[in-house]
Protein backbone atom coordinates (compact mmCIF):
# COMPACT_ATOMS: atom_id res chain seq x y z
CA UNK A 1 0.00 0.00 0.00
CA UNK A 2 0.94 3.92 -0.55
CA UNK A 3 0.90 6.44 1.29
CA UNK A 4 0.66 9.91 -0.08
CA UNK A 5 1.05 12.49 1.96
CA UNK A 6 0.23 15.78 -0.16
CA UNK A 7 1.80 19.09 1.46
CA UNK A 8 -1.03 21.27 -0.71
CA UNK A 9 -3.68 21.53 -2.77
CA UNK A 10 -2.30 21.31 -6.45
CA UNK A 11 -0.04 18.54 -5.24
CA UNK A 12 -3.01 16.86 -3.75
CA UNK A 13 -4.99 17.50 -7.08
CA UNK A 14 -1.54 15.85 -9.06
CA UNK A 15 -1.84 13.16 -6.71
CA UNK A 16 -5.28 12.32 -7.75
CA UNK A 17 -4.91 12.25 -11.33
CA UNK A 18 -1.88 9.67 -11.20
CA UNK A 19 -3.70 7.23 -8.87
CA UNK A 20 -7.31 7.82 -9.77
CA UNK A 21 -7.94 4.51 -7.56
CA UNK A 22 -6.14 6.48 -4.55
CA UNK A 23 -8.77 6.52 -1.56
CA UNK A 24 -8.57 9.96 -0.09
CA UNK A 25 -8.93 10.22 3.89
CA UNK A 26 -9.20 12.99 5.69
CA UNK A 27 -11.11 11.97 9.44
CA UNK A 28 -10.80 8.30 8.52
CA UNK A 29 -14.00 7.69 10.31
CA UNK A 30 -15.37 5.77 7.22
CA UNK A 31 -11.84 4.91 5.36
CA UNK A 32 -10.30 3.52 8.72
CA UNK A 33 -13.55 1.75 9.77
CA UNK A 34 -13.33 -0.25 6.57
CA UNK A 35 -9.27 -1.09 6.87
CA UNK A 36 -9.43 -2.11 10.57
CA UNK A 37 -12.47 -4.59 9.42
CA UNK A 38 -10.10 -5.51 6.85
CA UNK A 39 -13.43 -4.86 4.06
CA UNK A 40 -10.92 -3.05 1.79
CA UNK A 41 -7.10 -2.24 0.75
CA UNK A 42 -7.05 0.12 -1.02
CA UNK A 43 -3.30 -0.04 -3.12
CA UNK A 44 -2.88 3.72 -2.19
CA UNK A 45 -4.01 6.05 0.66
CA UNK A 46 -4.13 9.79 -0.06
CA UNK A 47 -4.28 11.76 3.33
CA UNK A 48 -5.53 15.23 2.70
CA UNK A 49 -5.09 16.12 6.38
CA UNK A 50 -1.92 18.23 5.52
CA UNK A 51 -3.54 20.64 3.30
CA UNK A 52 -4.40 23.92 5.13
CA UNK A 53 -6.66 25.27 2.80
CA UNK A 54 -8.80 22.56 3.18
CA UNK A 55 -9.47 23.30 6.29
CA UNK A 56 -10.62 26.85 6.05
CA UNK A 57 -14.17 28.55 5.44
CA UNK A 58 -14.88 32.30 4.14
CA UNK A 59 -17.98 34.39 3.34
CA UNK A 60 -18.46 34.58 -0.14
CA UNK A 61 -20.99 35.80 -2.41
CA UNK A 62 -22.81 33.69 -4.85
CA UNK A 63 -25.11 34.92 -7.60
CA UNK A 64 -26.04 37.87 -5.26
CA UNK A 65 -26.42 35.52 -2.55
CA UNK A 66 -24.84 35.87 1.22
CA UNK A 67 -23.03 32.51 1.42
CA UNK A 68 -20.35 30.85 3.33
CA UNK A 69 -17.74 28.55 1.60
CA UNK A 70 -16.71 25.62 3.94
CA UNK A 71 -13.23 23.84 2.77
CA UNK A 72 -13.97 20.08 2.44
CA UNK A 73 -11.38 19.37 5.43
CA UNK A 74 -13.27 21.81 8.21
CA UNK A 75 -14.56 18.90 11.15
CA UNK A 76 -17.99 19.28 12.47
CA UNK A 77 -16.71 20.37 15.69
CA UNK A 78 -15.84 23.33 13.89
CA UNK A 79 -19.33 23.67 12.13
CA UNK A 80 -20.57 24.28 15.45
CA UNK A 81 -18.58 26.49 17.27
CA UNK A 82 -18.22 28.63 14.29
CA UNK A 83 -21.23 28.12 12.08
CA UNK A 84 -23.69 28.12 14.34
CA UNK A 85 -25.48 31.23 13.75
CA UNK A 86 -24.86 31.70 9.64
CA UNK A 87 -25.93 27.83 8.90
CA UNK A 88 -28.04 27.02 11.79
CA UNK A 89 -29.70 24.06 10.22
CA UNK A 90 -26.21 22.35 9.53
CA UNK A 91 -24.59 23.12 12.36
CA UNK A 92 -27.62 21.21 14.43
CA UNK A 93 -27.03 18.18 11.89
CA UNK A 94 -23.38 18.13 13.27
CA UNK A 95 -24.19 18.16 16.63
CA UNK A 96 -25.89 14.67 15.95
CA UNK A 97 -22.68 13.18 14.16
CA UNK A 98 -21.37 10.49 16.39
CA UNK A 99 -19.22 11.78 19.81
CA UNK A 100 -17.12 14.74 20.60
CA UNK A 101 -13.92 12.53 18.78
CA UNK A 102 -15.83 11.95 15.94
CA UNK A 103 -16.68 15.52 15.41
CA UNK A 104 -13.08 16.52 15.99
CA UNK A 105 -12.51 14.47 13.29
CA UNK A 106 -15.23 13.69 10.24
CA UNK A 107 -15.87 16.49 7.91
CA UNK A 108 -17.97 17.60 5.35
CA UNK A 109 -16.12 16.75 2.27
CA UNK A 110 -15.71 12.64 3.87
CA UNK A 111 -19.29 13.07 4.47
CA UNK A 112 -20.28 13.92 0.54
CA UNK A 113 -17.46 11.82 -0.85
CA UNK A 114 -18.98 8.97 0.81
CA UNK A 115 -22.25 10.00 -0.38
CA UNK A 116 -23.99 7.78 2.26
CA UNK A 117 -27.55 7.94 2.16
CA UNK A 118 -27.68 8.12 5.67
CA UNK A 119 -25.12 10.76 5.54
CA UNK A 120 -26.30 13.33 8.68
CA UNK A 121 -24.67 16.94 6.96
CA UNK A 122 -26.54 16.41 3.58
CA UNK A 123 -30.03 16.56 4.21
CA UNK A 124 -29.46 20.61 5.70
CA UNK A 125 -27.56 20.88 2.73
CA UNK A 126 -30.55 20.08 0.24
CA UNK A 127 -32.58 22.43 2.38
CA UNK A 128 -30.09 25.07 1.66
CA UNK A 129 -29.37 24.16 -1.65
CA UNK A 130 -26.41 24.23 -1.42
CA UNK A 131 -23.56 23.74 -4.14
CA UNK A 132 -20.34 21.50 -4.27
CA UNK A 133 -17.17 22.65 -5.73
CA UNK A 134 -15.35 19.74 -7.33
CA UNK A 135 -11.61 20.25 -8.68
CA UNK A 136 -9.26 18.13 -10.63
CA UNK A 137 -5.98 18.99 -12.84
CA UNK A 138 -8.37 19.62 -15.40
CA UNK A 139 -10.21 22.19 -13.52
CA UNK A 140 -13.07 23.21 -10.98
CA UNK A 141 -16.34 22.94 -11.36
CA UNK A 142 -19.57 24.01 -9.08
CA UNK A 143 -22.92 21.57 -9.10
CA UNK A 144 -26.03 21.54 -7.12
CA UNK A 145 -26.13 19.10 -4.13
CA UNK A 146 -29.65 18.46 -6.05
CA UNK A 147 -27.25 16.26 -9.22
CA UNK A 148 -24.44 15.28 -6.33
CA UNK A 149 -25.91 12.16 -5.24
CA UNK A 150 -26.18 9.20 -8.32
CA UNK A 151 -27.01 6.42 -5.80
CA UNK A 152 -25.84 4.06 -3.01
CA UNK A 153 -22.52 5.53 -1.60
CA UNK A 154 -22.19 6.93 -5.42
CA UNK A 155 -21.33 10.65 -6.64
CA UNK A 156 -20.84 12.59 -9.65
CA UNK A 157 -17.73 12.41 -8.78
CA UNK A 158 -14.93 12.29 -11.39
CA UNK A 159 -12.18 9.37 -10.55
CA UNK A 160 -9.46 12.09 -10.45
CA UNK A 161 -12.12 15.03 -8.78
CA UNK A 162 -11.79 15.81 -5.05
CA UNK A 163 -14.45 17.47 -2.92
CA UNK A 164 -12.66 21.20 -2.57
CA UNK A 165 -15.42 22.90 -0.44
CA UNK A 166 -19.15 23.01 -0.18
CA UNK A 167 -20.92 26.78 -0.86
CA UNK A 168 -24.04 27.33 1.57
CA UNK A 169 -26.22 30.04 1.66
CA UNK A 170 -26.59 31.93 4.98
CA UNK A 171 -29.62 31.49 6.07
CA UNK A 172 -32.32 33.97 6.18
CA UNK A 173 -34.85 32.24 8.37
CA UNK A 174 -35.57 29.72 10.90
CA UNK A 175 -33.53 26.37 10.08
CA UNK A 176 -34.06 22.83 12.04
CA UNK A 177 -33.03 19.34 11.69
CA UNK A 178 -33.79 16.04 13.38
CA UNK A 179 -32.79 12.82 13.77
CA UNK A 180 -33.78 9.44 14.82
CA UNK A 181 -31.34 6.74 16.12
CA UNK A 182 -31.43 4.61 19.43
CA UNK A 183 -29.66 6.99 21.25
CA UNK A 184 -28.34 11.02 21.43
CA UNK A 185 -24.92 9.31 20.18
CA UNK A 186 -23.02 7.27 18.22
CA UNK A 187 -25.67 6.56 16.26
CA UNK A 188 -26.05 5.82 12.15
CA UNK A 189 -29.50 7.49 11.50
CA UNK A 190 -33.14 5.69 11.36
CA UNK A 191 -34.13 8.94 9.13
CA UNK A 192 -33.38 12.66 9.33
CA UNK A 193 -35.25 15.63 8.14
CA UNK A 194 -34.04 19.07 7.91
CA UNK A 195 -36.35 22.20 6.60
CA UNK A 196 -35.26 25.36 6.06
CA UNK A 197 -37.43 28.58 5.84
CA UNK A 198 -36.32 31.33 3.05
CA UNK A 199 -38.58 34.32 3.68
CA UNK A 200 -36.71 37.15 1.38
CA UNK A 201 -37.39 34.77 -1.79
CA UNK A 202 -40.71 32.88 0.06
CA UNK A 203 -38.80 29.80 0.03
CA UNK A 204 -38.97 26.44 1.78
CA UNK A 205 -36.38 23.82 1.39
CA UNK A 206 -36.10 19.87 2.74
CA UNK A 207 -33.80 17.25 2.96
CA UNK A 208 -34.29 13.88 3.97
CA UNK A 209 -31.80 11.10 4.89
CA UNK A 210 -31.87 7.51 5.38
CA UNK A 211 -34.89 7.79 3.37
CA UNK A 212 -33.91 6.66 -0.35
CA UNK A 213 -30.83 5.23 -2.05
CA UNK A 214 -29.74 8.89 -1.98
CA UNK A 215 -30.19 11.36 0.29
CA UNK A 216 -32.90 13.65 -1.30
CA UNK A 217 -35.29 16.97 -0.81
CA UNK A 218 -38.98 17.18 -1.42
CA UNK A 219 -39.78 19.01 -3.49
CA UNK A 220 -43.81 18.67 -3.38
CA UNK A 221 -43.86 19.46 0.05
CA UNK A 222 -41.51 22.19 -0.74
CA UNK A 223 -43.54 24.01 -3.19
CA UNK A 224 -46.54 23.31 -1.09
CA UNK A 225 -45.49 24.72 1.97
CA UNK A 226 -44.58 27.71 0.29
CA UNK A 227 -47.45 28.31 -2.06
CA UNK A 228 -50.14 27.70 1.14
CA UNK A 229 -47.80 30.74 3.35
CA UNK A 230 -48.03 33.09 0.38
CA UNK A 231 -51.65 32.32 -0.28
CA UNK A 232 -52.28 32.93 2.90
CA UNK A 233 -50.06 36.04 3.86
CA UNK A 234 -48.00 34.18 6.06
CA UNK A 235 -44.52 34.92 5.45
CA UNK A 236 -45.21 39.47 5.68
CA UNK A 237 -48.42 38.52 8.75
CA UNK A 238 -46.73 34.96 10.46
CA UNK A 239 -49.75 33.34 12.16
CA UNK A 240 -50.19 30.06 13.87
CA UNK A 241 -50.13 27.23 11.28
CA UNK A 242 -53.55 25.29 10.58
CA UNK A 243 -53.11 21.83 10.98
CA UNK A 244 -54.44 21.21 7.80
CA UNK A 245 -50.92 22.55 6.49
CA UNK A 246 -48.24 20.95 8.80
CA UNK A 247 -50.37 18.08 8.13
CA UNK A 248 -50.34 18.26 4.40
CA UNK A 249 -46.60 19.06 4.61
CA UNK A 250 -46.03 16.01 6.60
CA UNK A 251 -47.53 13.34 4.09
CA UNK A 252 -45.67 15.11 0.84
CA UNK A 253 -42.45 14.91 3.11
CA UNK A 254 -42.95 11.05 3.52
CA UNK A 255 -44.55 10.64 0.30
CA UNK A 256 -41.51 11.92 -1.47
CA UNK A 257 -39.44 8.66 0.87
CA UNK A 258 -38.52 5.58 -0.95
CA UNK A 259 -37.21 3.37 2.42
CA UNK A 260 -35.85 0.52 2.23
CA UNK A 261 -36.29 -2.51 5.56
CA UNK A 262 -33.05 -2.61 7.27
CA UNK A 263 -31.30 -3.76 10.36
CA UNK A 264 -32.03 0.19 11.90
CA UNK A 265 -35.60 0.21 10.83
CA UNK A 266 -38.44 -0.59 8.32
CA UNK A 267 -40.12 1.49 5.22
CA UNK A 268 -42.87 1.25 6.87
CA UNK A 269 -41.04 3.08 10.36
CA UNK A 270 -38.89 5.46 8.52
CA UNK A 271 -42.13 6.52 6.16
CA UNK A 272 -44.40 7.48 9.01
CA UNK A 273 -41.31 9.01 11.45
CA UNK A 274 -40.42 10.90 8.31
CA UNK A 275 -43.75 12.31 8.09
CA UNK A 276 -43.64 13.34 12.49
CA UNK A 277 -40.11 15.02 12.22
CA UNK A 278 -41.43 17.12 8.46
CA UNK A 279 -44.43 17.60 11.06
CA UNK A 280 -42.50 18.87 14.13
CA UNK A 281 -39.96 20.32 12.86
CA UNK A 282 -41.85 22.98 10.58
CA UNK A 283 -43.80 23.57 13.85
CA UNK A 284 -40.46 24.62 15.36
CA UNK A 285 -39.36 26.94 12.43
CA UNK A 286 -42.56 28.39 12.53
CA UNK A 287 -42.70 29.26 16.20
CA UNK A 288 -39.09 30.55 15.65
CA UNK A 289 -40.36 32.95 12.81
CA UNK A 290 -43.35 33.93 14.37
CA UNK A 291 -41.56 34.85 17.63
CA UNK A 292 -38.38 35.70 15.95
CA UNK A 293 -37.50 39.73 14.40
CA UNK A 294 -33.83 39.09 13.70
CA UNK A 295 -34.24 37.99 10.27
CA UNK A 296 -33.48 39.97 7.74
CA UNK A 297 -35.07 38.76 5.12
CA UNK A 298 -38.55 40.24 5.88
CA UNK A 299 -39.12 43.05 7.96
CA UNK A 300 -42.13 43.29 10.37
CA UNK A 301 -44.58 45.90 9.42
CA UNK A 302 -45.71 47.98 12.62
CA UNK B 1 7.29 3.32 6.38
CA UNK B 2 9.10 5.19 8.88
CA UNK B 3 7.07 6.97 11.26
CA UNK B 4 8.17 10.32 13.15
CA UNK B 5 6.36 11.66 16.08
CA UNK B 6 5.94 13.42 19.32
CA UNK B 7 4.84 11.26 22.08
CA UNK B 8 3.82 12.69 25.18
CA UNK B 9 6.58 15.23 24.84
CA UNK B 10 9.10 13.08 23.44
CA UNK B 11 9.90 12.80 19.70
CA UNK B 12 9.25 8.93 18.65
CA UNK B 13 10.16 6.94 15.95
CA UNK B 14 8.48 3.53 14.48
CA UNK B 15 9.85 1.50 12.00
CA UNK B 16 8.01 -0.82 9.43
CA UNK B 17 4.66 1.06 10.05
CA UNK B 18 2.35 -0.66 7.20
CA UNK B 19 0.52 2.37 5.72
CA UNK B 20 -3.16 1.24 6.40
CA UNK B 21 -2.33 0.38 10.03
CA UNK B 22 -3.32 2.84 12.41
CA UNK B 23 -1.96 5.22 15.03
CA UNK B 24 -3.36 3.25 17.83
CA UNK B 25 -1.83 0.07 16.79
CA UNK B 26 1.33 2.28 16.13
CA UNK B 27 1.44 3.13 19.77
CA UNK B 28 -0.09 0.06 21.50
CA UNK B 29 2.47 -2.63 19.24
CA UNK B 30 5.25 -0.32 18.26
CA UNK B 31 6.46 2.48 20.71
CA UNK B 32 5.00 0.37 23.89
CA UNK B 33 2.22 2.53 25.27
CA UNK B 34 -0.39 -0.25 25.71
CA UNK B 35 -2.35 2.07 27.79
CA UNK B 36 -4.79 3.46 25.74
CA UNK B 37 -7.42 0.22 25.11
CA UNK B 38 -8.12 -1.52 21.71
CA UNK B 39 -12.12 -2.71 21.64
CA UNK B 40 -14.26 -1.63 18.39
CA UNK B 41 -11.69 -0.44 16.02
CA UNK B 42 -14.51 1.45 14.59
CA UNK B 43 -14.60 4.71 16.68
CA UNK B 44 -17.90 3.53 18.90
CA UNK B 45 -16.37 2.86 22.33
CA UNK B 46 -13.97 5.96 22.90
CA UNK B 47 -11.15 3.21 24.73
CA UNK B 48 -8.79 4.31 22.23
CA UNK B 49 -9.01 8.38 22.95
CA UNK B 50 -5.74 10.30 22.71
CA UNK B 51 -5.06 13.48 21.76
CA UNK B 52 -3.94 14.42 18.49
CA UNK B 53 -2.48 18.09 18.07
CA UNK B 54 -4.25 18.74 21.80
CA UNK B 55 -7.89 17.47 20.03
CA UNK B 56 -9.07 14.50 21.36
CA UNK B 57 -9.78 11.70 19.02
CA UNK B 58 -9.90 8.20 18.29
CA UNK B 59 -6.63 6.68 17.96
CA UNK B 60 -8.03 3.59 15.49
CA UNK B 61 -9.16 6.00 13.44
CA UNK B 62 -6.26 7.76 12.41
CA UNK B 63 -3.81 6.40 9.46
CA UNK B 64 -0.31 6.01 11.07
CA UNK B 65 0.73 8.16 8.57
CA UNK B 66 -1.76 11.16 9.37
CA UNK B 67 0.36 11.16 13.00
CA UNK B 68 4.02 11.88 10.89
CA UNK B 69 5.04 14.81 12.61
CA UNK B 70 2.54 15.43 14.94
CA UNK B 71 1.77 15.65 18.59
CA UNK B 72 -0.02 12.93 20.46
CA UNK B 73 -0.75 12.71 23.86
CA UNK B 74 -1.92 9.27 25.60
CA UNK B 75 -3.17 8.55 29.02
CA UNK B 76 0.51 7.34 29.79
CA UNK B 77 1.11 11.13 29.70
CA UNK B 78 -1.90 12.61 32.09
CA UNK B 79 -0.02 12.23 34.90
CA UNK B 80 3.64 13.45 36.07
CA UNK B 81 6.81 12.07 37.72
CA UNK B 82 5.32 12.67 41.22
CA UNK B 83 1.47 13.34 41.35
CA UNK B 84 -1.99 11.88 39.23
CA UNK B 85 -3.73 14.17 36.96
CA UNK B 86 -6.76 15.30 38.95
CA UNK B 87 -8.85 13.02 36.74
CA UNK B 88 -7.33 10.24 37.70
CA UNK B 89 -6.92 11.05 41.00
CA UNK B 90 -10.32 11.72 41.24
CA UNK B 91 -11.06 8.45 39.11
CA UNK B 92 -9.55 6.67 41.84
CA UNK B 93 -11.44 8.76 44.87
CA UNK B 94 -14.49 8.14 43.86
CA UNK B 95 -14.22 4.44 43.12
CA UNK B 96 -14.95 4.93 38.76
CA UNK B 97 -13.19 2.25 37.65
CA UNK B 98 -14.57 -1.24 37.82
CA UNK B 99 -12.63 -3.26 34.84
CA UNK B 100 -11.07 -0.65 33.96
CA UNK B 101 -10.82 -0.96 30.02
CA UNK B 102 -12.79 1.85 29.09
CA UNK B 103 -10.79 4.15 32.05
CA UNK B 104 -7.99 5.13 29.85
CA UNK B 105 -10.64 6.56 26.80
CA UNK B 106 -12.86 8.46 29.88
CA UNK B 107 -9.69 9.77 31.20
CA UNK B 108 -8.46 11.76 28.18
CA UNK B 109 -11.96 13.03 27.64
CA UNK B 110 -12.77 14.28 30.83
CA UNK B 111 -9.03 15.64 30.93
CA UNK B 112 -9.80 17.32 27.86
CA UNK B 113 -13.81 18.97 29.36
CA UNK B 114 -11.90 19.88 32.67
CA UNK B 115 -9.76 21.74 31.02
CA UNK B 116 -11.95 23.57 28.25
CA UNK B 117 -15.07 23.99 30.52
CA UNK B 118 -14.04 25.32 34.07
CA UNK B 119 -17.60 24.40 35.66
CA UNK B 120 -19.21 22.02 33.57
CA UNK B 121 -23.00 20.91 34.05
CA UNK B 122 -24.29 17.57 34.20
CA UNK B 123 -25.42 18.02 30.46
CA UNK B 124 -22.20 19.36 29.63
CA UNK B 125 -20.17 15.67 30.77
CA UNK B 126 -22.30 13.63 29.43
CA UNK B 127 -22.25 15.05 25.98
CA UNK B 128 -18.19 14.79 26.27
CA UNK B 129 -18.13 11.35 27.51
CA UNK B 130 -21.12 10.37 24.96
CA UNK B 131 -18.61 8.80 22.91
CA UNK B 132 -16.53 6.46 25.76
CA UNK B 133 -18.81 3.21 26.89
CA UNK B 134 -18.36 1.62 29.37
CA UNK B 135 -19.86 -1.91 29.51
CA UNK B 136 -19.53 -3.13 32.90
CA UNK B 137 -21.56 -0.51 35.13
CA UNK B 138 -23.29 2.72 35.69
CA UNK B 139 -21.96 5.88 34.47
CA UNK B 140 -22.47 7.42 37.57
CA UNK B 141 -19.51 7.13 39.47
CA UNK B 142 -17.72 8.30 36.81
CA UNK B 143 -20.11 11.11 36.63
CA UNK B 144 -19.09 11.90 40.07
CA UNK B 145 -15.29 11.59 39.40
CA UNK B 146 -15.42 14.36 36.33
CA UNK B 147 -17.43 16.39 38.90
CA UNK B 148 -14.95 16.39 41.85
CA UNK B 149 -11.90 16.34 39.09
CA UNK B 150 -13.46 19.84 37.63
CA UNK B 151 -14.04 21.24 41.37
CA UNK B 152 -10.48 20.48 42.33
CA UNK B 153 -9.29 21.71 39.22
CA UNK B 154 -10.96 24.96 39.18
CA UNK B 155 -10.00 25.17 42.78
CA UNK B 156 -6.28 25.00 42.49
CA UNK B 157 -6.29 27.53 39.33
CA UNK B 158 -3.80 25.63 37.82
CA UNK B 159 -5.08 23.72 34.65
CA UNK B 160 -4.34 19.67 34.48
CA UNK B 161 -2.01 17.90 32.87
CA UNK B 162 -2.88 17.24 29.39
CA UNK B 163 -1.38 15.24 26.33
CA UNK B 164 2.01 16.44 25.00
CA UNK B 165 3.19 19.92 26.08
CA UNK B 166 -0.34 21.23 26.45
CA UNK B 167 -0.10 24.50 28.69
Amino acid sequence: MDFLRPACWSEALEAKANHPDATPVAGGTDVMVELNFDHRRPETLLDLTRIEQLREWSRTERAGVASVRIGAGVPYSRLIDELGTSLPGLAMAARTVGSPQIRNRGTLGGNLASASPAGDGHPPLLASNAEIELESVRGSRTIPIEEFFTGVKRSAMASDELVAAVHVPVSTGPQQFSKIGTRNAMVIAVCTFAVALWPERSGVGTGLGSAAPTPRSAPEAEEFLAAALTEADQWDDPRPLPDSITERFGELVAQAAAPIDDVRGTAGYRTHALHVLARRTLSWAWDEYRGGTEFSGRQRCA
Amino acid sequence: MRLNLNVNGRAMTADDVWEGESLLYVLRERLGLPGSKNACEQGECGSCTVYLDRVPVCACLVAAGQAQDREVGTVEGLADEEELAPVQRAFVDEGAVQCGFCTPGLLVAADDLINRVPEPSDAEIREALAGNLCRCTGYEKIMAAVRTAAERNAGTGISGSTGGDRE
